[in-house]
């Protein structure tokens, strides 16, 4: 590394899961009364890339890309401890697949420049691909570590080791800098905003807006026109219980239990799982 | 758009990536095959395997039994542990000598690290966590289904232009088939050039734990919050049922219960019989790891929880009272085994 350590974060910007609700009829999510939030592994990407400037100093850059009401959360972000926030906001980014979206970020990350680190959360709650770190590695040609619990800097400080979760287990990985990391979910208690921090940057906006004419990419590479994949149609909603009984057993919890075991002895010989008399 | 690195007229067959560790296939590759053997044989396509590493040859041997026409089989010392780079760098050069118009990858932890990774250095589309395959009767296009926020709608994505066609699939989503060749598929073994400079990652340590898979199990008792200082009743429960425990993340978090039992979209896919469901709100990101099942029993004290709209069975009380009462009940009549 030279010179100071610059990580910068990608947050991406979702409804709450909880808050978005399924319309049966028209088979598409209803967003609207849900509000937003940072997808929560990125906020855990945040924690840790303040954590790493509270202990080596340097300093800490925001990348989103999405609409213009993303702004205020970024300065939230920005309140936890970050330097400096860059909201990409362009209908031409609009309708981007893990390709034009890989590619816009690291339109962004290059034209920032000078970034050792950058940060991911292990996969959005919306998209939930967790293709977007591979895929930003892979544009700027740098080494990737995914689904990592911890990183620390070893005596050269060129070169991280990340302790990240696999199929059994985990594994430690010695990555040179700079790199992309994403963190899994909860991996750490991400901190309050500094309330006094967040009145200074009031005063003094440090979120940079860029559309699509401000990054040198061709932009027939960018949002839907850039995408090789398309919706080709949308199902019917899986899952949403559409099939279950929604039966409620009511009585006493001496009741209830009874009912339930009823039902569920019956339902294990009807299975062909016979419940063995005792 | 960008430029596609070769042409749906160059394309052809059907390519699947074989994932191993220690000297065993991954559970999702053989499942994946079993899918695209049904792909294949509806559009005539050649279905190939493609198995990476070091020192392939006792596991190249028994891929070659599996229902494939064939083996390629890309061996190099740098491929010797998993790294995204190195794996990325060598399937890249094989993909753009052999052209596959359809590549399949497990998405696990690498085979997604590999997927993301490969799709932008082929300029291809990728679709993510397929929950289905299928062709499109009019153009042969490859169909990946997948669903958004844990399951709440579906989305059908093709990929028109580019090539390969890339998708990932979640395991435990397709079923595998005992289909075997009696005689081995051609094995051909492609020599790649790979520079160490391709692999700037090493792999200092590998911790592994044992695993429970519960992605096959046939009754689940999971817990949620809800159930938050339960776990020897959960536990009695499940020791009546001779089930499987399982957790929502939140249970697995707060560290009651392992990450090999966690249900949900960052979790385990099941498909039991049977689930009951204690003390979960039913946020979608746990409940498309459930929706399998056949029987979906739900206790919670919250009457609107959404868990309720999940469930063939609900009751709505405080879970304890309950629960203890259920397993009292099974201990005394004994039933539940199987
Ligand atoms: C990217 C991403 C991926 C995720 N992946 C997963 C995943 O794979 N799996 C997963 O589970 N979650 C996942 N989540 C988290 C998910 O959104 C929910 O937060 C989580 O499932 C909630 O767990 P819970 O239901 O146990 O807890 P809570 O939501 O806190 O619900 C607890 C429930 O228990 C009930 N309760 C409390 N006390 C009692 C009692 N005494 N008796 C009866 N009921 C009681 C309450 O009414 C409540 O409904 C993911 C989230 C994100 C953002
Ligand atoms: N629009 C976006 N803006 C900023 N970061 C993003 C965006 N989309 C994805 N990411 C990052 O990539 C991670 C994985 O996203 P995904 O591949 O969509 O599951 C997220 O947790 C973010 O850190």
């Amino acid at each position: 590394m030279n010179g100071e350590l610059h990580s910068l974060v990608c947050l991406k910007v979702v409804p709450k899961s909880e808050e978005v609700s399924v319309d049966r009829e028209s088979k598409t999510l209803d967003r609207g009364h849900a509000r937003s939030e940072i997808n929560p592994p990125d906020m855990n990407a945040l924690e840790m890339a303040l954590a790493l400037k509270d202990r080596h100093g340097g300093r800490v850059s925001l990348l989103s890309m999405g609409p213009p009401f993303v702004a205020p959360m970024l300065r939230a972000a920005l309140a936890m401890g970050a330097d400096h926030a860059y909201l990409l906001s362009d209908r031409a980014f609009g309708g981007a697949d893990t390709l034009a979206t890989s590619l816009t970020l690291a339109a962004a990350i290059r034209k920032i420049g000078d970034v050792d680190l950058v940060l991911c959360g292990e996969e959005s709650s919306d998209g939930a691909t967790a293709q977007v770190p591979p895929g930003i590695a892979a544009w700027l040609d740098l080494p990737q570590a995914t689904y990592a619990h911890s990183v620390a800097f070893d005596d050269t400080r060129d070169h991280i080791l990340v302790v990240r979760e696999v199929h059994d287990g985990e594994e430690t990985l010695d990555v040179p800098l700079p790199a992309v990391l994403s963190v899994k979910v909860s991996t750490n208690e991400p901190r309050f905003m500094d309330t006094a921090r967040l009145v200074c940057l009031r005063a003094n906006d440090p979120v940079t807006t860029w559309t699509a004419a401000d990054l040198d990419v061709d932009p027939g590479h960018l949002g839907g026109a850039g995408s090789p994949t398309s919706v080709t149609g949308l199902g019917e909603v899986a899952g949403a219980g559409s099939g279950r009984r929604r039966e409620v057993l009511k009585g006493t919890p001496e009741e209830e239990a009874h009912l339930l075991y009823e039902r569920i002895t019956e339902f294990l010989r009807s299975a062909g799982m016979p419940a063995r008399g005792g | 758009m960008i430029d596609p690195a070769y042409t749906p007229a160059e394309a052809t067959g059907i390519w699947v990536f074989l994932e191993h560790d220690r000297g065993q296939l991954a559970p999702v590759s053989l499942e994946m095959l079993a899918k695209a053997r049904e792909l294949a044989s509806k559009s005539g396509a050649i279905l190939t395997g493609l198995l990476m590493g070091h020192e392939l040859d006792a596991i190249a041997g028994e891929a070659a039994h599996l229902d494939l026409d064939r083996l390629v089989v890309v061996a190099h010392p740098l491929l010797d542990a998993f790294t995204a780079e190195a794996y990325a760098h060598a399937a890249r050069e094989v993909i753009l000598r052999e052209r596959p118009d359809i590549l399949l990858l497990g998405a696990t932890p690498y085979g997604r690290d590999l997927a993301g990774r490969l799709a932008v250095t082929l300029r291809t589309g990728l679709t993510a966590d397929c929950t289905d395959l299928s062709l499109d009767a009019a153009n042969g296009l490859l169909l990946g289904e997948v669903s958004g926020f844990g399951g709440g709608i579906l989305a059908t994505i093709a990929c028109a232009n580019h090539r390969p066609q890339m998708a990932t699939v979640r395991p435990g989503v397709f079923a595998r088939t005992e289909a075997e060749r009696a005689a081995a598929a051609p094995i051909e073994r492609v020599e790649v050039d790979i520079p160490a400079s391709a692999r700037p990652v090493t792999v200092v340590a590998r911790h592994r734990q044992e695993r429970a898979d519960i992605s096959r199990a046939d009754r689940l008792v999971v817990a949620g919050a809800g159930a938050r200082g339960q776990l020897p009743l959960i536990e009695a429960l499940a020791g009546a049922l001779h089930a499987e425990i399982g957790a929502t993340r939140v249970a697995v978090d707060e560290g009651w219960a392992g990450r090999d039992r966690q249900i949900g979209q960052t979790g385990v896919i099941t498909h039991p019989k049977l689930a009951i469901v204690c003390g979960a709100s039913g946020a979608t990101q746990f409940t498309v790891g459930i929706d399998q099942a056949d029987l979906v029993v739900a206790l919670n004290s919250d009457p609107e929880a959404p868990i309720f709209e999940q469930a063939d069975l609900c009751v709505v009380d405080d879970l304890l009272p309950v629960v203890r009462a259920l397993v009292a009940e099974f201990e005394s009549r004994g039933e539940g085994a199987p």
